[in-house]
């Protein structure tokens, strides 16, 4: 009966706090709307500056490939001086000069050579503009070999398969992964807001008077967030599927047990810093330092685990995120591969088992 | 309810010795920045099984780690606290099933309605489904909520949040109830029927009930009381018994042809007076023997009435605090303090703050209805009403930081919609919480406010050495002003609001929970401010307080009830029946009228 008055008190305080409505559900639904619309990883229509230093017939069916290809958007300039100025203003994104000596090269032995100058500044757009240029190039070369009749002589013939995410769209694998941040923005910041709130107010002061088990203040906060927790889920992963179009190949119920995990794990985590902080303000910047930011930055939802330094590599290990994200980007595009999920669920179990355990134990039934 | 809930052990209401509660020798220290801080030395308590206890002292006495003790939320650090039997240290839960505890700040869950609280804590405490509809009849009906179940309990006034909050400790009903100061912010009306409620019970339950206050007057309503100071307890009895000590030691002074102000300066430096307040016209005061006091330094000509009055609880614990306390220092009777030379208001006989028909308007609702009022130079004008009558708005206006709906508004003669900043600069503004930087030393407090009101150079130095001189502040000058004891703080925070030498102090609520001493040592300072020609103006919710005003206006709902002198109010109040013999009974005898003439529109 305690437990379930506690439980029912706490539905109805979400029910009618704006922000606890704001967290769990409108920062979920703008964070997918701008990570499934807004950001993208993927380069199209690259600006980028063409230096034709002597037009001729050579030339032009060259940069006539640009023009056609997509993923760029040439912008023609007369020589280098102009090509540097609009890269330094930031108007294209790289240079592709074909010298004065380009059509009597590429009729001699050593062929011909363009030179390819990209903004590093940012280099995941400057990385994908040198893979572009490169195989536009060697398409064009391979495509005039053949109109003049004979195969162009490669030693090594490259024909690339893309697995799981044949079209390289990014939003097929942020969005999965943007299902751990929302989840622990509601499992994490949310709950330590809550449960601070309470003591803020005084009301956990008049709650430990009652014959309540500390045992039972545990879990009258830790139900009716699970069940919202696994609300927000549902919601996102309906966007994901069906507004978003990205196909889920592995199993539902997986999905949903490996979910169970991570948001255990995300509340116990969210109970302990409330234990903690007794007061909104440093429960609420503690629960995004602490978890929110990690969910975001080093669980490998946006940048690449594999490719940071080997002490954040280390650091990555502690955040629960990271597991989640795993399954989560597996079993969207790839589908139940045991090797993945069943380490990384494990992982999630322990860390869930900790912090719950380790709230259990911090949490007393006295002020001092 | 939980089936499988271990079996309690007959619970007994009281200990062998006919007690609901005992504690010896507890002592409780918290470490706080670095050092360790008492907050109960060697306390000795009981309460008696069936009996009302009142725990009376100051903020910062240890009242609220006592109750806390009690409820076995903290841990004692030597002595023994036993609750109907039960060692708190040992068995906490077993206590906290037995006893009801309200906390200063009640748990209300504000974005639940007043039904749902008590749905919350009848389930908390396990109260049965079949006696819930009888048991919430009798609650909301005893405690008047009976008609607003439905409302959200942030939406409830004070006084009421407060029977709420009662009403859900009462839920299960308690063999031992602690209350935390349950009356803190609640306005006179609301305070008598929380009294009638704790005593209903003890009638209904023979509930032993632990009650915490700084009222004073609150202390009389209980059948025996303790007097907490600093962590030590001066003493536990009946309140008639504290009374008896200073039975006739008491006097009303009056003397024609002296102002009642330096009336009671004179008496104050009488060595026979122990205690020496304002009250309306008259000085009562406390003698230190049983005949009225000798050796007044008045002239002959002046015709002195000494008239022995009943002693109230009041006096006996200024009597007895005073005797534990070290000899004060003598700076307290003196307050050097001139107005800065200012441009001189229009006239003299101009009032000095000047309102006409005021109004504020927060969308539909009036915080302010067309009030109106004139304070002279050298008044102490008090504006007195309940939580939300509109006294902080009133304050707001005046000071210039929330302009007016409609009317007119003078200070100093100088516009406010106007000249807002140049009639800042004759305001000295001194507010509830003290405003002062907490983990700044005394000096640099005085330092920073006297740079903000432009001072520099040796005017500065002046100032500042005359606030470490006139506000004993000297010794503590180094000491973060976080650490200060509430009363030094309050003087601190008076003389920051001097720093300017302003001819215009208006203070809001300036007393709040700092102990009689402290109360009586700051009006003392503001009763030579008043002689040396500054206008006050103060709000207050504290009766006796008032009764140091020349001149009152009480508050409710926006509208002024009742204008004039303390007595002339009490006189006023008369006329609408009963008994006045204070202001209290004044102004709930105008507050009932008023709300009667509410009704029938």
């Amino acid at each position: 009966m305690r437990l379930r008055g506690l439980v029912r008190k706490e539905f109805l305080q979400i029910l009618r706090d704006p922000s606890s409505i704001a967290i769990a559900f409108l920062m979920p639904l703008l964070l997918l709307l701008l990570f499934g619309y807004g950001v993208s990883l993927d380069a199209k229509n690259v600006p980028i500056a063409l230096v034709v230093e002597h037009p001729n017939a050579d030339t032009a069916s060259f940069t006539a490939s640009f023009q056609q290809s997509r993923y760029f958007k040439p912008l023609f300039v007369s020589n280098m001086r102009q090509a540097r100025s609009v890269l330094m203003s930031g108007r294209v994104h790289g240079i592709v000069r074909l010298a004065g000596d380009f059509s009597s090269k590429l009729r001699s032995r050593d062929g011909a050579a363009i030179q390819v100058i990209v903004n590093g500044v940012d280099a995941n757009t400057a990385r994908v503009v040198q893979g572009y240029v490169q195989s536009l190039w060697s398409l064009w070369l391979e495509q005039r070999a053949t109109s003049a009749g004979h195969k162009l002589a490669i030693p090594v013939d490259v024909r690339q398969r893309v697995w799981f995410n044949s079209e390289l769209r990014s939003r097929n694998y942020l969005v999965p992964g943007l299902l751990a941040v929302i989840m622990t923005l509601i499992g994490a910041l949310l709950t330590a807001m809550v449960v601070a709130r309470e003591w803020e107010r005084g009301t956990m002061e008049a709650l430990m008077v009652t014959p309540v088990a500390m045992r039972e203040i545990l879990l009258g906060k830790l139900i009716p967030y699970f069940v919202l927790g696994m609300g927000g889920m549902c919601l996102s992963v309906g966007m994901t599927l069906w507004l978003f179009d990205v196909p889920l190949r592995g199993s539902v119920l997986i999905l949903f047990v490996a979910a169970a995990l991570f948001l255990l794990a995300a509340l116990g985590m969210g109970l302990l810093i409330s234990i903690l902080a007794k007061n909104q303000f440093v429960a609420g910047q503690a629960a995004i330092i602490v978890t929110f930011l990690p969910a975001f930055i080093l669980s490998g939802f946006i940048f690449d685990i594999g490719s940071m330094p080997p002490f954040v590599q280390a650091l990555t290990h502690v955040i629960a995120a990271r597991y989640f994200v795993a399954i989560l980007q597996t079993l969207f595009l790839a589908g139940n591969v045991w090797s993945v999920i069943i380490p990384n669920a494990l992982a999630l179990a322990a860390m869930a088992a900790f912090f719950l355990l380790l709230s259990r134990r911090m949490a007393r039934k006295r002020l001092d | 309810m939980n089936a499988h809930r271990p079996q309690l052990p007959p619970m007994r209401s009281a200990d062998d010795d006919g007690n609901a509660l005992t504690m010896s020798t507890i002592s409780k220290s918290f470490v706080s920045e670095g050092r360790s801080v008492k907050a109960l030395d060697e306390v000795e308590l009981r309460v008696s099984a069936g009996r009302i206890t009142g725990l009376v002292g100051p903020d910062g006495a240890g009242k609220t780690t006592l109750m806390r003790l009690a409820a076995g939320l903290l841990q004692a650090d030597t002595g023994s606290i036993r609750v109907l039997g039960l060692d708190a240290t040992r068995d906490p839960l077993m206590v906290q099933r037995s006893i009801g505890y309200m906390p200063q700040r009640f748990g209300l869950y504000e974005d639940l309605s007043v039904q749902e609280n008590l749905d919350l804590y009848a389930d908390l405490q396990g109260v049965p489904h079949a006696i819930r509809a009888q048991r919430y009849h009798d609650l909301t009906k005893m405690t008047g909520l009976e008609h607003f179940t439905r409302r959200l309990a942030g939406r409830l006034s004070g006084g009421m949040k407060q029977k709420l909050g009662l009403a859900c400790t009462l839920v299960q009903p308690p063999q031992l109830l602690l209350l935390d100061e349950p009356t803190v912010g609640v306005d006179p009306v609301s305070r008598r029927e929380l009294w009638v409620i704790i005593n209903k019970l003890i009638l209904q339950h023979g509930t032993s009930v632990l009650v915490s206050t700084a009222y004073l007057d609150e202390a009389e309503n209980c059948h025996e009381v303790a007097l907490l100071h600093n962590g030590h307890c001066l003493g536990q009895d009946t309140p008639a018994r504290f009374t008896a000590r200073v039975e006739g030691r008491t006097y009303s002074v009056s003397a024609a042809g002296l102002s009642k102000r330096a009336l009671h300066d004179v008496l104050a430096d009488t060595d026979d007076v122990v205690d020496a307040v304002v009250q309306g016209n008259h000085v009562r005061i406390v003698a230190s023997k049983n005949e009225p006091p000798k050796n007044i330094d008045l002239p002959n000509s002046v015709d002195l009435s000494i008239v022995p009055v009943p002693a109230r609880f009041e006096d006996g614990f200024v009597t007895l605090l005073r005797a534990h306390l070290r000899p004060e220092d003598p700076a307290r009777h003196h307050l050097d303090f001139k107005i800065a030379a200012t441009t001189p208001t229009r006239a003299s006989a101009d009032a000095v703050i000047q309102v006409r028909e005021l109004s504020r308007r927060f969308g539909p609702f009036y915080a302010v209805k067309n009030i109106s009022f004139a304070v002279q130079r050298g008044e102490v004008f008090g504006l007195l009403g309940a939580n939300g009558a509109g006294k902080s708005t009133t304050f707001r206006m005046l000071c210039g930081l929330l302009p007016p709906s409609s009317g007119h508004l003078s200070v100093a003669g100088l516009d406010l919609r106007r000249a807002a900043s140049a009639a800042r600069a004759r305001i000295g503004y001194m507010s509830q919480k003290f405003s002062l930087y907490g983990n700044l030393t005394v000096r640099d407090n005085l330092q920073f406010f006297s740079s903000i009101y432009g001072l520099s150079g040796a005017s500065r130095s002046d100032r500042i050495k005359w606030s470490l001189e006139q506000f004993t502040l000297d010794s503590v000058k180094d000491n973060r002003s976080i650490d200060l004891p509430l009363g030094f703080k309050q003087r601190l925070a008076l003389a920051c609001a001097l720093m300017h030498e302003p001819d215009i102090l208006f203070l809001d609520e300036p007393t709040s929970g700092v102990d009689p001493l402290a109360r009586r040592e700051f009006w003392h300072r503001i009763n030579h401010l008043a002689e040396a020609g500054v206008t006050i103006l103060v709000t207050t919710h504290f009766m006796e307080e008032a009764e140091y005003c020349d001149r009152l206006a009480i508050m409710d709902a926006g509208e002024i009830l009742a204008l004039g002198t303390p007595d002339e109010i009490k006189v006023s109040a008369a006329d609408h029946g009963g008994p006045i013999s204070t202001l209290e009974d004044a102004f709930i005898a105008l507050l009932d009228a008023n709300a009667k003439v509410r009704s029938e529109q």
